[in-house]
Order: C-alpha cells, then structure tokens, then sequence
C-alpha cells in the first residue's frame, strides 16, 4: 500500500512539474519538442510491455497509433467529440486491434509473429488511404477547439501528454511487479515451460497485447490536434515501428524505466537533430545508436548499469 | 480399474503420416511409482507431452482424478496437479534459480503451497541452495536437471512426471535423486519415472509399462519385466 501511494505522489508530482512548465511559456517550439518526447515515452513503454515482458517484437506500431489517430479523426468529424473522448476511444479500437493480434500469438511466434504484425500495418494503411471520409491518401485538416488551457492548444497537449506518460509508466510498472509481469518473463523465456508450471499463457499474451494496444491507442488519438493536418503517410511512419523498438532496447527492455531512458535519450537527440541537421537524420541516428547497443550492450543503458555496479 | 489417479486411454499421436503413438493405454493408480520405459524415439516423451497438455493428442482419451482433461489446457493440468519436468531442461534463462521456483509456486500451486515446503526448502532438499542466486547460464547440465525436479516440485505435483532427470548423472547422484523421488512419493506423491538407465527404474518402480515404436508391448512388476522376452527383443534388436 505504501508503494503505490509513493508511486501515486510521484505520479502526481510529475503532472504538476508538467502543468508548472506549461505556465512558465518558454519558447513554444520546446512544448511543441517535449510533446513528440513525451509521446515516445508512452509509446515505448506501450511496446515494452509485450516486446520486453512478453518477448512478443511488435513491428507494427504505426498501425496501432494510426488507428488512435484516425478514430479521433473519424469522432472529430462526426460529432466533434471532445479530447476525453477521443483518448478513450482511440484507445479502445486500438486495444480492440491489440486483441486480435493477441490470438495470432496462438500460431505465430518469433519472427513470423513480427511479420504479421508488419503485414497489418500496410494493409491497415492501405484502408485508410482509400477511405475518403478521413481524407483518403491526400489527408485532412482538423480543427483544434477554441480556447484552450493555457492560451495554446499545444501547450495544453503537452500537459495531456505528461499526464498520459505518467498514466503509462504507471501502468507497465504495476505489471512488471505483478504476477503477471512475471509470467510474462516466464513465458518470454520458455512459453513452453511457463504453460507446464502452470502460467496461462494464452491469457497473459492477450492482457499485455491489449494493454499494449491500448496505450498505443491513446498515443496517436490526440496526434490530429497536434499537427493539425492528418494524412497516412504521416500517421503510419515507419518512425513509430522503429523508434518503438529502439527506445526500449537502448534504455533495457526488463525495467519500466528502460523505454524511459530510451525515449528520452534517442527522442531529445531526434529532436535535436531534426532542429540542427535535418528531419532526415533521425532515423539514421537511431540506425546507428541501435546497431551499437546491440552490439556493445544488448541489455541496453540499464545492463550497463548493473554491470558497473558489479552484479 | 476404477480409482486410478491417471487413465490414458488409447491415446494417438501423429506426426504427419508418422504414428508416434498408436492406441496406447496406461492406468496409474495413486501414490503409485509407475515406470516408463522403451528404446529412444519410442514414444514416452511424446506420450508425456500429451498427457500434460503439451501437444494435443490426435486419438483417445486422458482422465485425471475422475475428469476428462483431453482437451484442457497444459496450465490447468499442472492447477490440477500434473506436472512434469523436461528432458532437455528448460530453465528460466532471466531468473535466477529462486525466481525460476517461484514460477511454479504462483501460479500452480495455489492453495496447496501452505502445506508445502517454500521454495528454499526445495532447493535444499536437492542440494542447490547455494545456488539460488545464480541464473541458469551459470549452472553444470546436472545442476540443470536437478533444477528441473525442483522447479517441478515447486508446483506441488499430485502426479510427477520425471523424463531422464538422471541422464548424465554419476552414480552417487543417481541414489541421491532417487532418495528424493522415494522421499516424495512416501508422501504420497505419484511418480511416473521416465529412464534409460535401468538399475534406477527397476529399483524405484512397483510397476513398468514398456513402449516399442508407439506401442505398448509389456506391463508388470520389475522383475517380469526383466525376464519378458519382448522387452529383451525390442531393447536389443532382432
Ligand atoms: N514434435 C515432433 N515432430 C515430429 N516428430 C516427433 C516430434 N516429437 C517426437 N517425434 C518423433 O516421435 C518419435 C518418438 O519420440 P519421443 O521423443 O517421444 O521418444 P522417446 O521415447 O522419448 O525417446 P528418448 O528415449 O530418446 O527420449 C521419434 O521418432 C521422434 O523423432
Ligand atoms: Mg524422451
């Protein structure tokens, strides 16, 4: 009880450093910069809990936050809903998807699991860029609501996304310690081996591919509102699927704080480089920073850590 | 045989257009050290899988403690109290030994690991204690097995089912495993022990079913075993 009240107060405690930061108004390009950050976060820790719990590599990322985006797309057009809305519905038809690749796990495993997911991500793209209502391969431009907190509709979607890292770091933490967490490391190891010592395998690939899902979801519902301009190309980048593997990896994929580390790290250095260099640099410093992780520390930042720390 | 703790009954197994095992019946009777034996690729290991829930059987029908489980999930039958151990050890890779015990302990032996011994205890008992702490990767092939067993024994089995956890061993370890099956099964555990080396099964076992090419080709005590011609043909060749 005490540790999820601590964890709780630092939760909060990092909400409210996110809404103090909000009102200082520093240079907008910094809220616009800590918004793409911020969603990495969520966006590795949603991968981790399946790729790193699980073992279960998802490359197709793109379509589960494309899906959060265009559902917010699809409810924004319809009946204008509001930003709750969209998150929880963008989450829910994500977690939805999540599920379903869930049961794929009952035939596909190691790298035809992988390819799947792939696979769903070009099909679910290719939909998309042949349905009109949601401006089909040329895009759409979305509106942001009026008056927003904070006089800046991107400063207030930064808050939003403080909170929802927060929300998903919580989340995948809980698990990690949870007898589920360790039943997905078992079933990572030998799923083999976890079914015969008694973990339910089935059931637990489901929860962590939905879960997942979910928080992949909420990542990409408030995207419309945050560039204001939605098309496939954008929505379904191949960014998602690789930045989603790599942030995990080069952080560690064990710990909740692994994608952490890695979001923050490789994030803010994509950032930089896209401001410095070119936007085109961002994948290639990710290529490189993955191949010598892999190579050099293939227990990312965190088993370099404990290795310095001799054990 | 009304009471048996485990039916399998003329349990098939394909595969492809490869009979692995072709009608086979075996009744275990509780508290019961049942022996398993037959040449290599004869079908136990096969016949293991299916009873816990490793591979789906093709044909036949497996009963435990009264219930149909042919078609039940590996994970219930271990809750049920099937538990086997794996000729080729499977560890935990991630866990350390401890870690790799309190698998089995959280999620199969609900309920039944009050009465039971922790996990510590078991590790004691079959002499890896000092290696709790280590991961797998850093342990001998017969510390290996022996984490096999304890990982099984972890699960709070009614039924165990041991295939070769003393391949390799030396003889001193092989009597020290020994003691500790005898030991478990003087607590009422029933033992399914799956060996080639014969001095081991033939001591442990009050009753032997012997497979030949997924069929069952004898059944009796040890010593009508030892003097079954069959058995003698089917080990030796023609
Ligand atoms: N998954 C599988 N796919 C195809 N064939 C298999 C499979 N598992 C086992 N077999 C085949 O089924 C036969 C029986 O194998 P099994 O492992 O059950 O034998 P065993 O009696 O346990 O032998 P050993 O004493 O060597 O352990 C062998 O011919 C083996 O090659
Ligand atoms: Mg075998």
């Amino acid at each position: 009880m005490r540790h999820t009240a601590g964890t709780l107060l630092v939760g909060l405690a990092v909400v409210a450093a996110g809404i103090a930061v909000a009102m200082l108004r520093v240079n907008p390009y910094l809220y616009f910069a800590g918004y793409v950050i911020l969603q990495y976060v969520v966006i590795a820790t949603a991968w981790n809990i399946l790729g790193g719990y699980g073992g279960y590599v998802n490359f197709g990322t793109p379509a589960f936050f494309a899906l959060g985006a265009y559902t917010a797309v699809v409810l924004i057009q319809w009946i204008r809903a509001p930003l709750p809305v969209l998150l929880l519905a963008g989450g829910l038809v994500s977690a939805l998807l999540g599920l379903g690749i869930g049961y794929l796990t009952l035939r596909l495993r190691g790298v035809f699991f992988s390819i799947a997911t792939l696979a769903l991500s070009i099909v679910l793209q290719t939909m998309i860029m042949n349905w009109d209502y949601v401006g089909g391969s040329r895009g759409l431009s979305v509106l942001r609501p009026s008056g927003p907190p904070f006089g800046n509709y991107v400063v207030f979607l930064f808050t939003v996304m403080v909170a929802l890292a927060v929300g998903a770091v919580t989340v995948a933490r809980f698990i990690e310690r949870s007898w589920i967490g360790r039943g997905l490391s078992a079933l990572r190891d030998n799923e083999e081996a976890a079914e015969c010592m008694g973990v339910p395998t089935l059931r637990l690939k489901l929860f962590a591919t939905t879960v997942s899902g979910f928080l992949l979801g909420v990542a990409g519902a408030p995207f419309p509102y945050y560039v204001t301009f939605v098309e496939p190309n954008s929505a379904f980048a191949i960014d998602y699927a690789v930045n989603a593997l790599a942030m995990p990896m080069i952080g560690g994929t064990t710990s909740w704080i692994g994608p952490v580390i890695g979001a923050v790290l490789l994030g803010s250095a994509q950032q930089l480089a896209t401001v410095t260099i070119s936007s085109e640099m961002n994948l290639f410093i990710v290529g490189v920073v993955l191949v010598a992780f892999v190579v050099l520390a293939p227990e990312g930042i965190l088993g370099l850590v404990r290795r310095l720390r001799g054990r | 045989m009304a009471g048996a703790l485990l039916e399998v009954d003329g349990l098939t197994k394909r595969f492809g257009g490869f009979m692995a095992l072709n009608r086979v019946t075996i009744h275990v009777n509780p508290g019961e050290r049942f022996g398993l034996i037959g040449p290599n690729g004869s079908g136990k290991t096969t016949l293991i899988n299916c009873v816990s829930g490793s591979l789906p059987a093709d044909g036949g029908r497996i009963v435990f403690e009264g219930h149909d489980i042919t078609s039940m999930p590996a994970h219930r039958r271990t809750r049920l109290g099937i538990v086997r151990s794996f000729q080729i050890p499977k560890p935990f890779r991630s866990m350390t030994v401890l870690e790799n015990l309190g698998i089995p302990l959280e999620n199969a032996a609900h309920g039944r690991a009050a009465e039971g011994a922790g996990a510590m205890e078991i590790l004691g008992t079959i002499g890896l204690a000092s290696k709790a702490h280590l991961r797998p990767a850093g342990l001998t092939q017969i510390e290996m097995r022996k984490l096999e067993l304890a990982r099984a024994m972890a699960a709070r089995p009614k039924l165990l089912i041991s295939d070769e956890a003393m391949a390799g061993l030396s003889s001193a370890e092989v009597d020290d495993i020994l003691t500790i099956l005898f030991r478990l099964s003087a607590q009422g555990i029933t033992i399914i022990m799956i060996e080639h080396i014969m001095r081991a099964v033939m001591r442990f076992s009050e009753r032997i079913v012997v497979l030949d090419a997924g069929e069952r080709i004898a059944e009796g005590t040890p010593d009508e075993i030892g003097r079954n011609p069959a058995v003698e043909k089917a080990y030796l060749g023609e």
